[in-house]
């Protein structure tokens, strides 16, 4: 195949002799092939293995969920998405609930941290000043560092506490709104119990965007570093301001990126667990209100149930975290979509 | 026509128009419209350098006239006026008061583009400093909370198999989790380094259409919520296949989740290995494994470096596959085959849900000393990962020096020993 492009082209290059010489015979191209020896073989055998054994691993952690899920799927059916509660020893079990719960700790995750990372990386990449750049981005990268279980005992001792005012601001003065609206609280009164605020999807959901938030950043900051300095000061030479500038040049030249980043921040919501799991008291119904208390979440639901599961639970168990699988892979693969489709994503890998 | 004054002047888009010089418009046939531009005439001021990201002390008296009105107005809001309280409150009310303050003062001396410009300054510094002091809230609560554990000798030393929860922090540690944490990642290290890096280099070196599938493969395995590989783990090693919850089932759990992460970065820094070098290599007549081991491996090593650590931070730090797969455990267990083993994260979860104050304190412990581990990591991963590929410390060009003095020479002998041969 090489051989016979490198013969194509070599004609075309080859230089036209005068007349006289037409006579002699054409020089003929040389034939490139490629042989490893050895020690190539050997290599080529290696690393191909190391490729298959990684595929193969991969490949049967995706498909022994399948088996494993396949006889609660069988038994339910399609209600399996429809149904809320979860009581695999007596048939009645499905992940609408629950995947709700994961959606929404997701959402509440990605709307506070999304505004504060896309902040912070423009702060990073336009406004600091250059010296406190690279202190910044270790921070960030040490952010996204921390390990979930830290966030979580931050969240369930200190954070906690100190949003249920927020909680109940939010409940009065938008608690028309579906979402807000938290059943059996008295926003009015001052003296009403706070407990009614405790647990809940929106605290779980702060917490997420800890984690999240840092992933998203370093995601646009890549992004709004690569702007073409051409452009950035073009802008400039033309009397821009500096917001200006991003207005019109980074934050369209980044607008792959910034979605992307914000759907991978996205995938890693959905999957958490520890978090979750420290925060939220779990429950079984289909609630939007995220201020009220209780929620519920795959993985949670599937550290908190694993243990006291027999075959068939544990059959339900995994047929719910197939579900959540198939749901970060599509945001994942969505993600890298929109970065690879950007103009600034054709070198930068997230 | 007004260009030198408004050429001087540049400081809002809005007299764009007003600097291009009328054009000349000459018709070659219907759609050949050339615009030549006349020559601007000599600028009478001198032109000034814009500067875009100083602050003037114009600016400095702005904001800080616009901080001390909107924290009075707030501290007038919440004391007298109205019965609003609460910290939250009074920092939210007083940031909107700062920005509107702010506002309306630079408005009476500024164009509309530079007060937007000023205003969003001020949020996108906000931002950062949300983000920072959220980060700073989380290790100085962490570190205050577990401090009454943290500072006792026996917390690093001791393990929790004959202390109760309402044993005071005199008694008892965090040994057996720390000693936990190590073992795990040491296994689960083992197990995908080698094979994390070589299917790196597979993925690079092989343009087959097998190595697509294998990249495609691992993207979408970063997406396996780490839970999900400790389920598959305590399914197949627990229940299927009988073996115990132990070390090496969790190091298992922990490596499925590593391993693609790991890939991925290794993938990305070996791309960036410049061309040329692999190229100068071939043309030397090195075969590929050659190039690989010689060129390309040693040029992506800091990188390759940092995308292990990484790796392992985000392994050191799980939780939920290691409540699946090891259990807890109270005791020193070193052996990984079999019994509980458990790591810090999840001892400090464990310790955190009992009720006893003791139990509370030793559980922020263990989550300091979690967090002191990922920062070390971390910064040996700043460490070593702070060089881009080629570039060499002062100690590796020294060694590169001497390694290259010592070819020579057996290249020069080698030389002498044939030319002897020869004659």
């Amino acid at each position: 195949m090489t051989a016979t492009q490198m013969t194509a082209t070599q004609m075309t290059a080859t230089t036209v002799l005068p007349q006289s010489q037409r006579d002699v015979a054409p020089p003929s191209a040389r034939t490139l092939y490629q042989r490893g020896g050895r020690g190539d073989r050997f290599f080529d055998a290696l690393t191909g293995t190391s490729g298959l054994l990684v595929l193969s691993i991969m490949g049967a952690v995706g498909v022994f969920l399948a088996v494993q899920a396949t006889p609660a799927l069988r038994k339910t059916g399609f209600s399996f998405l429809t149904t809320s509660e979860w009581q695999p020893d007596r048939g009645q079990f499905g992940i609408a609930a629950v995947l709700l719960g994961t959606v929404l700790i997701a959402a509440v995750a990605v709307a506070v941290a999304l505004p504060i990372s896309m902040g912070t990386a423009l702060f990073i990449t336009e406004v600091a000043p250059r010296w406190l750049r690279s202190t910044l981005v270790a921070l960030i990268d040490l952010m996204a560092a921390v390990p979930s279980v830290v966030y979580g005992l931050w969240g369930l001792f200190l954070l906690q506490g100190n949003i249920i005012g927020i909680s109940r601001w939010l409940n009065r003065w938008f608690g028309w709104l579906p979402f807000f609206s938290v059943e059996g609280a008295d926003p009015t009164s001052p003296l009403s119990s706070a407990s009614v605020y405790t647990a809940s999807t929106f605290v779980a959901g702060i917490v997420v965007a800890m984690m999240v938030m840092p992933i998203q950043c370093v995601v646009m900051r890549e992004v709004f570093s690569q702007v073409p300095p051409g452009e950035r000061e073009g802008a400039y030479a033309l009397g821009s301001t500096r917001w200006g500038m991003i207005r019109v040049v980074a934050l369209p030249f980044g607008r792959g990126g910034i979605i992307g980043g914000a759907m991978l921040g996205l995938g890693r919501a959905l999957g958490e667990t520890i978090a979750v799991l420290l925060i939220i008291s779990p429950r079984f119904d289909l609630s939007i209100h995220v201020l009220e208390a209780g929620g519920n979440s795959v993985s949670a639901l599937i550290a908190g149930r694993y243990n006291e599961s027999n075959g068939f639970g544990l059959s339900a168990l995994m047929a719910a975290g197939l579900a959540l699988f198939a749901v970060t892979l599509v945001v994942n693969f969505t993600a890298s979509w929109f970065i690879a489709r950007s103009r600034s994503g054709a070198s930068s890998d997230a | 026509m007004t260009t030198t004054s408004t050429l001087s002047s540049m400081s809002s888009l809005a007299s764009l128009s007003d600097v291009m010089p009328e054009p000349t418009v000459r018709s070659r046939g219907a759609h050949h419209l050339t615009t030549l531009p006349s020559m601007p005439e000599p600028l009478l001021v001198p032109q000034q350098r814009r500067v875009i990201g100083k602050l003037s002390r114009h600016d400095l008296l702005m904001m800080g006239g616009a901080g001390l009105s909107a924290i009075s107005t707030t501290m007038l809001l919440f004391g007298r006026l109205t019965p609003l309280s609460g910290t939250f409150g009074f920092v939210a009310v007083a940031f909107v008061l700062y920005i509107v303050i702010y506002a309306v003062i630079a408005s009476v001396t500024e164009s509309r583009p530079t007060v937007v410009d000023k205003v969003m300054n001020v949020l996108l510094t906000s931002s950062a400093v949300v983000a920072l002091f959220a980060l700073a809230t989380v290790i100085i609560f962490t570190i205050a909370r577990g401090w009454q554990a943290l500072k006792q000798a026996n917390f690093y030393t001791d393990d929790l198999s004959s202390t109760g929860p309402l044993d005071p922090l005199e008694q008892g540690g965090i040994s057996h989790a720390i000693v936990g944490t190590l073992i795990i990642t040491f296994l689960s290290l083992v197990f995908t380094v080698p094979l994390a890096v070589v299917c790196a280099v597979f993925l690079n070196e092989s343009k087959s259409r097998a190595a697509q599938l294998v990249r495609t493969v691992v993207t979408a395995m970063t997406a396996l919520p780490s839970i999900l590989a400790g389920l598959f783990v305590f399914v197949v090693w627990i229940l299927v296949l009988e073996f115990q919850r132990s070390g090496l089932a969790a190091s298992i759990a922990v490596s499925i989740m590593m391993l693609p992460i790991i890939i991925r970065s290794a993938d990305v820094v070996l791309r960036l290995v410049p061309g040329n070098l692999r190229e100068a290599s071939s043309a030397l007549g090195a075969p590929r494994w050659r190039t690989v081991w010689h060129v390309v491996l040693p040029t992506a090593r800091s990188g390759i470096m940092t995308s292990v650590i990484l790796g392992v931070a985000r392994g050191v730090g799980e939780t939920a596959p290691v409540l699946l797969t090891a259990g807890y455990a109270a005791a020193m267990n070193v052996d990984a085959l079999k019994n509980p083993m458990v790591n810090l994260p999840l001892a400090a979860f464990e310790l955190v849900r009992s009720p006893q104050p003791t139990q509370i304190a030793r559980g922020f412990g263990a989550a300091a000393t979690l967090m002191l581990l990922v920062l070390v990591l971390f910064s040996l991963a700043r460490i070593l990962g702070g060089r881009q590929a080629g570039h060499l410390s002062k100690r590796q060009a020294k060694r590169r020096l001497v390694q290259s003095c010592r070819d020579l020479d057996r290249m020069e002998r080698r030389i002498t020993v044939r030319g002897g041969a020869a004659t």
